[in-house]
This record gives C-alpha cells, structure tokens and sequence, in this order.
C-alpha cells in the first residue's frame, strides 16, 4: 500500500519503509534553487547591501606569535570616513571556554596566535578608507619565539601557545601545547600482534588542506541603539551565528534575526564565525549597515583548514590476510586553539575492520596556524589513510587481493566498532562487492599505471531540528526549515514531503528560514541535513496528514479512526466508516476555514537515528618516472546512501568529495616558511584540483537501508572524501613502484622517491 | 545494573577501569550516576558527550531510556563537517 | 583623484558610470550598476568566478579595470537567458543537475558560452582544457563537462 497513513501505527514511523513503493523519492527533479542559481539572481554572501551600509576591513597580525603590548586606534578614527572602530575590547568575555576561544580567534586579546589573527576592525564609509584606516591603528607587539609543526610543537622546550592554562584529558608531563588526549579501542593488541605472520608498522605525514569553498566569508549587519539586529550571512549554521554574535555582542539572541544567505560552499569551513560579530559589534557603534566580506588571502590566512597530521600505524595480519591487531597513535595540530579533529581520527581510523584487538592513541596539539575548522568528514581522511596504506602493503607483501582481504576483515551487523558501540545494518560488504564485480576492477593497466583501493567511513549526526509545513487554501504546501541549504537539500526535502503527501513534486516549496520565523536547528554539518531535516520533514507531513483526515471525518461524520490517508487523499476505510469518495488535499485545503481553520503540520525534535556511511574507491593512476607528474585515469566511487532521496545530488556528493581529496593526496598543502608565515595563500599556489586535472568520475550508490530513518536514508555529504587518500596513495605507490608515506604526493615528492628507491 | 563502557583515556577518571556498572534507566539518570561514583568525570561530562545505546548514538538526551541489557558505550560529543 | 566616466553596454543595454581609475569592471558591475552575478571568489583572476565577456572575448572581471570597458560591450551572467527562456547552457546545467553551491556557475555558464562561440563541437578534453579557469569545489566538474557536452550538442542540432 502506498503513501497510507495509518494514526494506529505512529511508530511505524521509526520503521524503515524500505520496501515501499516510492512515487517521487528515487527521481531526479530539477532543484526549487536552480533558474536563481543559473541566471545569477541568487543572492549569495557578498551580494546584499542596505542603504547607508559601511564597509568593513580588518587589520591581521604580521606575526606568527607575539604579545600586544598596546592598539592605539586614534589615527584610524581620525581618518575621513571612518565610522567606528572595534578591538577584543568591545566585546563581551564568554564564560564557555570553547566559545572564549572562537571570540579570541576572530578578535585576538592578549596574543596574536598565528600570522593573519584578527587583531582590530574598522567600518568606513567605503572599502578604500576603511583599508587605510586599518593600516593606520597602530600595534605594539612584544615578538615570541614560533611553532608550526606538529611533532616539533609536542617537544620539550616548545614556544607554548597558552600559557598556564590547564587543559583536561592530557596525561601529566605532556606538552604544554597538547590540548586534549584520547584513547580508544578494545581487546589486548599485544596478544593480537602475537598471532600476527606479518606485521607492518609505518610513519605517515599530511599537510593541512583548506576546505575551499568558492565564495569568501560574508555578511551584512544592522544594529539599533534598542539592541534589535538583523544580519544576513552565508552560513551552514544561522542559528549557531545567532548564538555566538549575540552572546559576544551582549545582546539577547532572539533580538538579533540572522537571515542565511545563499551560502556558496562550506565543507565544514562554515560552521562557525570570523566576522559575523565584528559586523555587529561595528554596526553597533556607527549605527549604521556594516557589510565585510573576506579576501581570498583572508580566507587562507585566517579561516578554515583541516589539520595537518603525524601518525604511526601498526598492523598484524595472518598470511591468508586476516588482521589480528591493529594500532594507530594520531598526532594532529589544529592550530592555535584546541579542537577534537584527532579524537575523531582516533574513533574512524579502524572503523572499517571487525577487529578483535585494536587500538588509537590521539594527541590534539597547538601550533601557530589558524584554528582549524571542520572539513568534511573531519579527522578521518588523514586517519583512514594511514591504515588502508598499510593494509595495502601488506597485500602486497602477501600477494593477496586488497578487495579480498578487506572483505575477510569487513566490519558487518553485530560487529563491535573500533570506537565502541555494536553496528546495526551496514553497507560495507556491499560496497566492497559492488566495487570487486565492477569492471573497472577487471580492466587492464598500461605501464607507469597503477591501481588503488580503499574503504572510507564517516558517522552521520542528526540532532536539534525543527520544520514547519503549512498547507495552501489553492492546494499547495510551503515547507519551512533551517538548515542553510549546501548541496540541493532544499529539493529532497520539497521531494519527501511531496512524497508523504502524496502530491506532486511541484506542489511544494521549501524555504529555509530566518532565525525568528522557526524553531532552533543545529548547523548544517555531520551529514545530517537529509537524514534530520527530511525525518523531521516526513513527521510535520504526517502531522497534517492526522490533521486532514480528521477534516475529512468531520465531513464525513464518521470516526477519525476510520480515515486513512492515501495518493493525496483522506479515505474511508474499514466496514463501517461509509462509501465516500476520497477527499483530496486540494479539496480539505480549499474548505478549511469552514472546517476549523488553516492546515499546518510541524515537528520539532533532537533526532536521533542518524546511521553510519562506508564508501569504497577506486582508482587508476599514472606516473610519468621522468617528473613524478601524476594523472588521474579512471576514478569509480561506491557509496551506502540508505535511500537515495534525488540520486543526481547523491552522486554530487560522492564526486565533490571524491576530487576534494584527490586534491589533498595529489597537490594541496599549507606551506609555512622558518618565519612561520603561510607562503601560498591564493588560488594559484593553493591548488585545488580543476577540470584539466580529472577524468569523469563514476558514482555507484548502493542502498542498505538505514533503519532509523522512515525511508532508510543515510547522510551522504561526507564519506566521500574519506577514501580518495589512501586510494590515491596506494594507486601511486603501485605505479611508482614505491611506497608514499606522505600528503601531499606532489610531482618533487613523488621524484624523491622514486630516485630515493633507485639507491 | 547497566553496564556502561568508556573510551579508554577515562580510565584515569575511573581507577583503570574502561567497563563500570551503574544504576539506570536513561542516559540521564546514566551521566549522574556516572558523576557521583566517579567525580573526575564530571569535567568530561559537563564539556559533552554522546551515549550510544545499542548502537544508535543519542546526543544529550537525557530521557532516552535504557534496558538492563542494552549495550551502553559512552562517547565523546562530536563535531563535524 | 577623480572619477572616470564611462559609457558601455551591458548586455545590449546602454550604461554609465563614474568609477574610480583603480576600480575593477567585477567591483563597477557589482556595487554600481547593481548586477551581482559576476561573484568575487580570488580577485586574482584563479578562480574564473567573475567570468564575463568584453566584447566577445572571455575575460575575468576581476583584472580588468571598469574604465576598460568604455565603448565596448559587455555580457554578464543576467544577459544569458533570453526573458523567461533559458540558454540551452543554463538548461543543461539544471538537468544535469550540474551545480550544488551555485557560486561558480555564473563564471562557469559564461565561459561555456565563449568556448561553444568559438568551438561548437567541443571533445570532453577541450571543455575541460576551456573550463580548467573556472574553478569548481562541490561538483568535482563530472555533471559540469557533460551538462555542457550535452548543451553543445542540442545546439549544433537547432
């Protein structure tokens, strides 16, 4: 039976319908978002403007480390045009030490922490003035000695970031600059490594990648002296903005409206704020508009990247391919605050495996680089990198089938996780499968090719979410939501409360809304906007649904209980509810008001649920020997989806994330020099891949139903970037004849070792 | 009783034990528990954490009910992309 | 210092402005003749977001100064669809499902125009050659280079 809804069964809606019969779910509409998007008329970031707007520009730090002494700003304020002036005094100390630290990021208070810290902003009547007033606040630094390499950071005798401050979860005689330490895992290693007919233990670098996003941090800020504000900002997260700038400005969250934008990339670099409060805070003093919008050398500077990384593995494994113990210690900075990105590291590295003894040790160290922010599936890329390169070597060494080997050793349902909790259903197998019967594991390679595999992983979250469906007198349903829109959401969500209502894909609307027009929603982040937003979608339409055929009964003058939803339609159902013909929502909407009044439906929750998400790449890689010069050949990506809402953005995921790290395996680094300031903070010398660079890269999505979702769907946003890493490492080493142990494998690394095998 | 497994850095808080048993029937009555028999944890717990619950990870609900013999694993509070 | 006036035309359409001498056609376009589809994303002419043609030739906005554009004609992302009638690029992207963010797709649509101008017949290779200026981070280009393979085939057939 299709689309029924039955009020008897409400926790049928915790059940997967996997085996349902989907009308709308599994096509390919065009997006609500996309003539806007294809004629330029979205409004992005940097596009808003409001009458009487100031600019804004902030002035950074020309030092990797160093201590203010003194700000004087009275020049800058002297200037012709300048309006106001903020420094970390303007703003309001926080008592949560993690929000302290993303205040102290975007304003620096005591000490300048990295080259490009924010240390003071100015709003001027255009762009020009308000660049030379900042050049003329005047900054006293007293200059400290600097780090910006993880293990050289861990040493004793280091610069130390913060001093005197106690961080919790750090053993006794770590490093000052260690800010957090984790272990997990679960059986004896030793016993396993004992078993072990080989073992291998190797040593691997990353480099810090940005995230990239195409449009640089914008936002646009009103405030009035009666402390009301409004604020419109490219975000993953307008309510997470709301809290932060409200909380650093003083001023009550629900007094500030935060309006997302069309948000132009976040990959995770958008989950937090840099000069959403300084808008503010500016706004606030010259009583007037502030719009700042970052420089693509800001963006690097000063926001986003992931963290560069330092990791040993060790693996045990019998001849015929079986992994008896795995190890892994994780050293990853994030630059100069704390963050979790190793602890994340530590609880993926091994997810893929059903292992009987495994272990990570994770270290989170400080440096004098920006505060890392989330990227894509944060901490296991560099992670699972480690380990899949491994398990690569020793296929080889054994001359076992990497596919083969990794299937023997597959994490399934009922598999205790490296990270703790049991798996319910999970796609790994079948991914594994799919890839090892795809003709592109069968195809031949030429010389200088080679091929690499790997398994990918990455949680999903779900979380605060709030949705509202709102049934139109003409028949028509708007959807509001408020999670910022990053990949096509905007369509499944329109394509699952469709779906549940049983009308057509184009009846619907979904809007995502101002921060005081719905309920609070957690960031846009952790895969989770499908899986909790569409949840939460499906919930408010049954809502309605209860709602409509009650409508219908009154109508009828027959029992609630004996209305059932079905094609879009309250009907009789069961021997004595009488033989009407079906009511449609468009006939139920047109009476309403007669009827009791508008239809609506909502539902506000923190879900849970949420599913985990394994993907499985596979790669051809040629070498030219002559230069180390890398060519993508032939690239196919095996993703678990759940239930691929609108497949199109399902492979979008799986091949934006695919290339994102074909990038960090092939070209993207920071590079800091001995001064500690960052060398190639642009587009030119920071290259991500373009599309010269790559071959079409083949999505194959699998769907094992996640079951905590009533139509099995599982986040798919992030996995993706996870396998392309070691994929790409271990297709290189296999081409080069060499094993890489480092990211990123740029054509002078790739040479060195090369020649460096040659003796 | 519900049997509840920490990762393995708590066993500092917990006098080397990673498996510690306590009286419960949700997570929130789970997180209390867990702080009055090991204080140390109370750091931790205040800063965040997630509890997984046979299998299914629940982030800071505290009415989550918990059978005697659900698999309990507290987790760290996670962020992401 | 003062400002230059200029005349133009901005997608067939007669237009004048002051600007600074040191003012970029991207900042004129954006922030004084109110079109905002040329988006910023380097200002270093890396990315290909700003794309826009001076007459007739692809050109990042970005490096070109608004002063430049006296007595030429200029084409922006808002003069690509005919009223309410796409341009078969900005179909094809849609059906393609070809754009996840949307930021780059202006720079993207107009220089996939430029290139079906000169090249209406483009192998994979040279599209991708063409488009390696506009710089994509979400799509990994696949459903890019066939939306426009795709687009350039319906047009060769109309």
């Amino acid at each position: 039976m299709v689309n029924e809804y039955v009020e008897s069964k409400s926790d049928a809606s915790d059940v997967t319908e996997s085996k349902r019969d989907f009308k709308i779910v599994g096509t390919r509409p065009l997006r609500p978002d996309g003539i806007d998007k294809v004629t330029g008329r979205a409004m992005f970031g940097a596009d808003m403007s409001a009458p009487g707007m100031l600019h804004g520009a902030t002035l950074r730090s020309p030092h990797p480390h160093a201590r203010i002494l003194s700000i004087d700003v009275s020049k800058a304020l002297a200037l012709d045009g300048v309006k106001a002036v903020v420094t970390s005094k303007d703003f309001v100390k926080q008592d949560n030490s993690g929000n302290q630290d993303t205040l102290d990021n975007l304003m620096a208070r005591d000490k300048v922490l990295y080259h490009g810290h924010a240390v003071a902003a100015v709003a001027a009547v255009n762009v020009d003035v308000a660049n030379s007033a900042a050049k003329l606040i005047k900054v006293e630094y007293e200059i400290l000695p600097h780090e910006t390499d993880v293990d050289a950071a861990m040493l004793p005798g280091a610069p130390v970031l913060h001093e005197g401050r106690k961080f919790s979860s750090v053993p006794e005689g770590s490093s000052p600059n260690v800010s957090s330490y984790w272990e997990f895992g679960h059986g004896d290693v030793d016993e396993g490594f004992a078993k072990a007919d080989i073992i291998v233990e190797r040593s691997f670098k990353t480099a810090a990648t940005h995230q990239g996003y195409i449009e640089p941090h914008a936002c646009l800020a009103t405030m009035g002296a009666d402390g009301r504000g409004e604020l419109w900002v490219c975000t993953q997260g307008h309510f997470m903005v709301r809290e932060l700038a409200a909380a650093f400005n003083g001023i009550d969250a629900s007094q500030l409206r935060v309006t997302a934008s069309e948000i132009g990339g976040g990959f995770g670099g958008k989950t937090t704020v840099y000069l959403e409060p300084v808008a503010v805070a500016l706004a606030r003093k010259s009583g007037r508009p502030v719009k700042m919008v970052m420089t693509r050398d800001e963006v690097f500077r000063a926001t986003g990247p992931t963290v560069s990384s330092s990791t040993d593995v060790k693996i045990g494994m019998t001849k015929d391919g079986r992994i008896t113990a795995g190890q892994a210690k994780l050293r990853y900075q994030g630059g100069a605050y704390p963050n979790i990105t190793a602890m994340l590291g530590a609880m993926t590295a091994f997810a893929a495996y059903d292992l009987d003894a495994v272990q990570t040790l994770a270290w989170n160290v400080l440096t004098n680089r920006p505060k890392q922010a989330a990227y894509r599936a944060p901490g296991a890329p560099m992670a699972i990198y480690t380990v899949e390169s491994v398990i690569d070597e020793m296929c080889q060494k054994l001359d076992l089938d990497p596919l083969e080997v990794r299937l023997l050793n597959a994490a399934r349902k009922g598999t205790k996780s490296s990270y703790g909790p049991t798996f319910d259903e999970i796609g790994l197998v079948a991914t594994l499968e799919a890839a090892k019967a795809h003709p592109h594991y069968a195809a031949p390679l030429g010389p200088n090719q080679g091929r690499g595999v790997s398994c990918g992983f990455w949680f999903n979250f779900a979380g605060n979410t709030s949705v509202s469906i709102a049934v139109s007198p003409d028949g028509t349903v708007a959807v509001t939501e408020g999670n910022p829109d990053i990949g096509g959401s905007r369509a499944s969500i329109s394509m699952m409360a469709a779906e549940e209502l049983g009308i057509p894909y184009d009846k619907v609307r979904t809007i995502v809304a101002d921060t005081n027009s719905i309920g609070f929603n957690d960031v846009t982040d952790g895969s989770r906007v499908t899986f909790s937003v569409g949840l939460a979608t499906i919930k408010a339409a049954r809502a309605a649904i209860k709602n409509m055929c009650g409508r219908a009964a009154m109508v009828w003058g027959i029992d609630p209980d004996a209305v059932e939803w079905k094609d879009g339609a309250a009907v009789p159902t069961g021997h004595n509810a009488g033989n009407f013909p079906p009511m449609t929502l468009a006939e139920i909407a047109r009476d309403a008001g007669k009827t009791g009044g508008p239809i609506a439906g909502h539902f506000e929750a923190n879900a849970d649920g949420a599913g985990v998400s394994f993907g499985v790449h596979l790669v051809d890689i040629e070498v030219d020997p002559e230069t180390g010069f890398t060519k993508v050949l032939r690239y196919t990506v095996f993703q678990d989806a759940g239930k691929a809402i609108h497949p199109a953005y399902v492979e979008g995921q799986m091949q934006g994330g695919a290339v994102q790290g074909i990038g960090w395996a092939l070209n993207e680094e920071y590079i800091y020099g001995d001064d500690g300031i960052l060398q190639n903070a642009g587009f030119l010398d920071y290259r991500i891949p373009v599309a010269s660079d790559l071959p079409m890269i083949d999505a194959v999505i699998l769907e094992i139903p996640n079951p905590g979702h009533p139509y099995g769907v599982r986040g798919v946003g992030e996995t993706g970037i996870v396998p392309p890493l070691a994929a790409v490492a271990n297709g290189v080493s296999h081409a080069a004849g060499v094993r890489m142990a480092e990211l990123p494998m740029s054509p002078p690394r790739i040479l060195a070792a090369i020649d460096g095998a040659k003796g | 009783m519900v049997k509840v497994v920490l990762w393995g850095s708590l066993r500092s808080a917990t006098g080397g034990l990673t498996d510690v048993e306590v009286d419960a029937a949700n997570t929130g009555e789970l997180l209390k528990a867990l702080v009055e028999k090991y204080p140390e944890l109370e750091s931790i717990i205040e800063e965040g954490v997630s509890v997984a619950i046979d299998g299914l990870i629940y982030k800071e609900a505290w009415f989550t009910p918990i059978k005697p013999d659900s698999e309990v694993v507290l987790m760290p509070y996670m962020k992401g992309g | 210092m003062s400002k230059i006036h200029v005349t133009t035309s901005i997608n067939g359409d007669q237009v004048e402005y002051l600007c600074e001498p040191h003012e970029t056609l991207l900042d004129v376009l954006r922030d004084r003749v109110g079109l905002t589809g040329a988006k910023e994303g380097c200002g270093s002419g890396d990315c290909g977001a700003c794309s826009v043609e001076l007459d007739g030739r692809l050109v990042c906005s970005c490096l070109v100064l608004g002063a430049e554009a006296e007595g030429k004609e200029v084409q922006t992302i808002e003069g690509m669809a005919d009223g309410e009638k796409l341009h078969p690029l900005q179909q094809k992207l849609l059906e393609h499902a070809a754009l996840q963010c949307g930021i780059c797709t202006p720079g993207i649509l107009v220089a996939a125009k430029a290139l079906l101008e000169k090249n209406p017949d483009p192998t994979e290779t040279e599209v991708r050659y063409w488009l390696a200026g506009n710089l994509c981070r979400c799509t990994g280009y696949d459903k890019i280079i066939r939306a426009v393979l795709d687009a350039a085939a319906e047009m060769r057939g109309a």
